[in-house]
């Protein structure tokens, strides 16, 4: 039997307070940092879902309506920094939000562990509702069989419709979608949502009343709050949306929820995952044992505990709504195809040398005999300092001379940090991130961030 | 192995040095001319009577023509060098080495940059392909990074410090505000320049060297043959250079409040010109300081201070014009702003000046007449990663 060996969530640590934008909202939503795009917070969410299963993924694939690429793969910044194995395939599914469950309906009728991964940035014309509703972040989920590792939840069954309507629509390039007249696709909505449900539950010989967490995603969010209301499963079942604190993330939606939903789940509980995209797509799964010796490393519940205002015209500016004035300093040059490719380990991957001796260089030395993987190891600040006059889209750059755990000293850029939190004898980790983007060229690379109990 | 002093076999006969500052008048030709035409009076030659040529520069042209092209020379070997902010030293030490071998009798250092004209503020460096992943902070920062480092370790409080380094700048402002070549000219005073807000760390702008354009010049000939151009040459006691490994970007021993490689080329310049104490014994030195706490450290690296004093020192006016030892009594880059190439060759000008005592009065220092050699001390790159020049001339 298929099912889930793994997952992980991914909020962002920026946060915009909906009364920014208008004093009638409430509520905050997620916010990408400026140099976070799907990518970045893809990679963040598939190291949470890969850190505690020895499964290594043969196939992955990435899905997202927001991607960083078109035309060449985004999955496979995500397969190097994740330090996959070059026989792993890595997949695109990118444009629509349906595309997300599209994988995952691939994953487990694949042979092979299959890693998923979802990532959303959720954008609106200033002021409209998709804006205030949207969110970002991104989810992963390990699929696979009992021969890969212990199964945490299995698939029961699974039911898809598929409809041809018009409720939302983006021309390719647009920041913002438009919406059909509200009501006609709750309507819709609401009835391919039940069909879906209904269909899988009776697949899985199951009723309403075993379903122990439901989770109803979708962009659509009166239909899918329709929808979890008449299914028949009991209201203190239906899982948060985390519409007031995360927003609607699009196509990392369904699995994000799916994983606060595994978070809470005891073994042996029924979840069931519709999604409501172009039609719906229904997952009917069972937690197992395994579950209990399975603790998340980084809960997504406790992500929501941190976070970082970030002021509207910031959000804006970072969205490319707002083009402030830039730094008076040339922006960086692109990087270097065929540099990026010979560093390809360090600049994706984060892998360091070591010498005979065991001294770490970062990066790595061509006179070195092993290298080193730094990417999960923390560190210590030695000494930092704030640049107000140094390129950054987003001024002022943060950073520190970073001493790590088990040798190695890396002076590096700070990201999801407050000034005020600078201190010799800080602790911090690694996280990869988009550091700027020139004539079209994404170039990413690692940053440190501070250690926070328990945050991400 | 190691190095083998030219002590005593070089002298300057010649120098030259333009005003520096935004000369949106110059172009980088025009000042190369005016630099080598006031080298070539000083010694009473002409472009012909050189041998040969080495130009100092990092972005402002390239190749030996960059030179011989405006200075129109006929079939010279023209070389040029670039090793960061020690270009112009290196110029001068190409030259010297030159001589000292006896290939030339006659050579021209000549350092210079045209850095205003890139439209933008500060230095910025040639953009080398690259895979994306080297750090691109500006040097100010970099430097700034020293200050919590150093409060940390010499128990030093952090507003204490923000004071000397204040003090620092005070100095270099006020002796620059004396000579009529630098670029910034008006005194500060350390209240006025603790207030100013921070750009980098704790740095505010009026902690950072200036960018300036300009250039200066250098006639060197055997030492034998000195006194046939000048009365009073200066003799080049040393020259120590030092291009680090990179090593403290990576090494956790390494801990921001000393330049290693500054310590290193220093070590090597005394031996080479049998100085035992340079606080007594060095008139005065010119050190490179292109931020504030670059030169509280190189006091320390230098050996012009203790270990953990140097903020002290600088409260006390050590180095003060009419301190024990005067530093960067032209004014440093502080003052005259940083034309790369430039400024090694600008520090000797300073000693050619003040040891022949031609410095006008107002600047002259204390230690005038009673010793009689200078310092000049270049680094290029940041902390933990840099190149080092350090020599020494004397007029006996």
């Amino acid at each position: 039997m298929r099912g889930i060996l793994g997952w992980g969530a991914y909020v962002p640590f920026g946060r915009l307070d909906r009364r920014q934008i208008a004093p009638a909202l409430s509520g905050t939503r997620s916010v990408a940092g400026y140099d976070e795009d799907a990518t970045t917070m893809g990679v963040a969410a598939a190291r949470l879902a890969l850190r505690q299963t020895p499964a290594e993924p043969a196939a992955l694939w990435f899905a997202t309506a927001d991607p960083p690429y078109l035309d060449r793969t985004n999955a496979t910044a995500v397969h190097a920094a994740l330090r996959l194995g070059r026989t792993c395939a890595a997949y695109d599914a990118v444009g629509s939000v349906r595309s997300a469950v599209g994988t995952l309906r691939t994953a487990l009728t694949s042979a092979g562990p299959t890693l998923v991964v979802a990532s959303d940035l959720r954008t609106g014309r200033p002021g409209g509702p998709d804006e205030a509703a949207g969110g970002d972040g991104a989810a992963a989920l390990l699929i696979g069989s009992d021969s890969d590792g212990p199964v945490l939840a299995e698939q029961v069954a699974t039911a898809s419709v598929t409809a041809e309507f018009l409720d939302r629509w983006r021309i390719p390039g647009e920041p913002a979608s438009r919406l059909w007249e509200e009501r006609f696709g709750e309507t819709v909505y609401t009835d391919l949502g039940r069909e879906a449900l209904k269909s899988a539950l009776e697949e899985a010989e199951l009723a309403p009343g075993d379903v122990g967490a439901l989770v109803v995603s979708g962009l659509h969010a009166r239909a899918a709050k329709t929808v979890a209301a008449t299914s028949g499963v009991p209201a203190e079942a239906v899982v948060d949306r985390l519409d007031g604190r995360v927003g609607n993330p699009g196509a990392a939606q369904p699995a994000l929820l799916l994983a606060a939903a595994l978070e809470q789940a005891a073994p042996g509980q029924v979840i069931v995952l519709v999604s409501l995209a172009d039609g719906a797509d229904a997952f009917v799964w069972r937690t197992t044992p395994a579950l209990r010796d399975h603790p998340q490393p980084v809960p997504l519940l406790q992500q929501l505990d941190y976070g970082r205002p970030v002021p509207y015209l910031t959000f804006l500016a970072w969205r490319g709504m707002l083009d402030p004035e830039p730094p008076r300093r040339p922006e960086p040059a692109r990087a270097s195809a065929s540099a990026a490719l010979r560093n390809h380990d360090w600049k994706f991957g984060f892998v360091g040398s070591a010498d005979e001796g065991g001294t770490v260089s970062l990066p790595p030395s061509p006179l070195d005999t092993s290298a080193v993987a730094m990417a999960d190891r923390t560190g210590t600040v030695v000494t930092y300092t704030v640049d107000r006059l140094a390129y950054s889209p987003s001024p002022p750059v943060v950073f520190a001379v970073v001493d790590f755990d088990g040798g190695g000293r890396l002076p590096v850029e700070l990201t999801d940090v407050d000034i005020d939190e600078l201190a010799i004898g800080g602790r911090v980790e690694m996280s990869f991130r988009r550091l700027h983007t020139a004539d079209g060229v994404h170039n990413y690379f690692w940053k440190a961030r501070p250690v926070r109990e328990k945050g991400v | 192995m190691g190095s083998n002093a030219i002590t005593d076999r070089v002298a300057i006969v010649g120098m030259g040095c333009t005003r520096f500052g935004e000369r949106w008048d110059m172009g980088f030709d025009d000042l190369l001319i005016e630099a080598a035409q006031g080298a070539f009076s000083s010694a009473g030659i002409g472009k012909d009577d050189v041998d040969a040529y080495w130009l100092g520069t990092v972005q402002s042209g390239m190749s030996g023509l960059a030179l011989s092209r405006p200075l129109r020379l006929d079939n010279k070997p023209v070389t040029r060098v670039e090793n960061y902010c020690a270009t112009g030293s290196e110029a001068l030490r190409q030259a010297a080495y030159g001589v000292a071998s006896g290939a030339y009798d006659v050579a021209v250092a000549i350092g210079g940059e045209k850095v205003k004209d890139s439209g933008y503020q500060g230095l910025n460096a040639f953009p080398i392909p690259g895979d994306g992943t080297a750090r691109s902070l500006t040097a100010a920062a970099m430097f700034s990074m020293i200050v919590p480092a150093y409060a940390a370790r010499h128990g030093v409080d952090e507003d204490e410090l923000r004071t000397a380094l204040a003090r620092i700048a005070s100095k270099n402002h006020a002796n620059g505000a004396r000579n009529p070549r630098a670029q910034f000219r008006r005194e500060m005073t350390v209240e006025r320049l603790c207030a100013m807000p921070a750009v980098a760390g704790r740095l505010s702008v009026l902690d950072c060297a200036g960018v300036a354009d300009g250039a200066a010049a250098a006639v060197v000939v055997r030492a034998e043959d000195a006194h046939r151009y000048t009365d009073n040459p200066l003799f080049i006691k040393a020259l120590s250079f030092v291009s680090g490994d990179g090593r403290g970007l990576m090494d956790p021993d390494y801990d921001y409040t000393t330049f290693p490689e500054v310590a290193a080329a220093a070590r090597e310049a005394y031996r080479q010109a049998g100085i035992a104490d340079p606080r007594t014994e060095l008139a005065l030195a010119e050190v490179h300081d292109c931020f504030t706490p670059a030169e509280l450290v190189l006091l320390e690296d230098l050996g012009l201070a203790e270990r953990g004093t140097a903020h002290q020192r600088v409260m006390d006016g050590a180095f003060d014009l009419d301190g024990e030892l005067p530093v960067n009594p032209d004014g440093g880059l502080k003052s005259f702003g940083h034309p790369v190439g430039a400024t090694g060759l600008r520090m000797v000008f300073e000693a050619w000046l003040q040891l022949r005592g031609e410095a006008p009065a107002e600047r002259r220092i204390a230690t005038y007449g009673k010793r009689s050699l200078a310092l000049t001390h270049n680094l290029g790159g940041y902390p933990g990663e840099m190149v080092s020049f350090v020599g020494v001339f004397g007029t006996g």
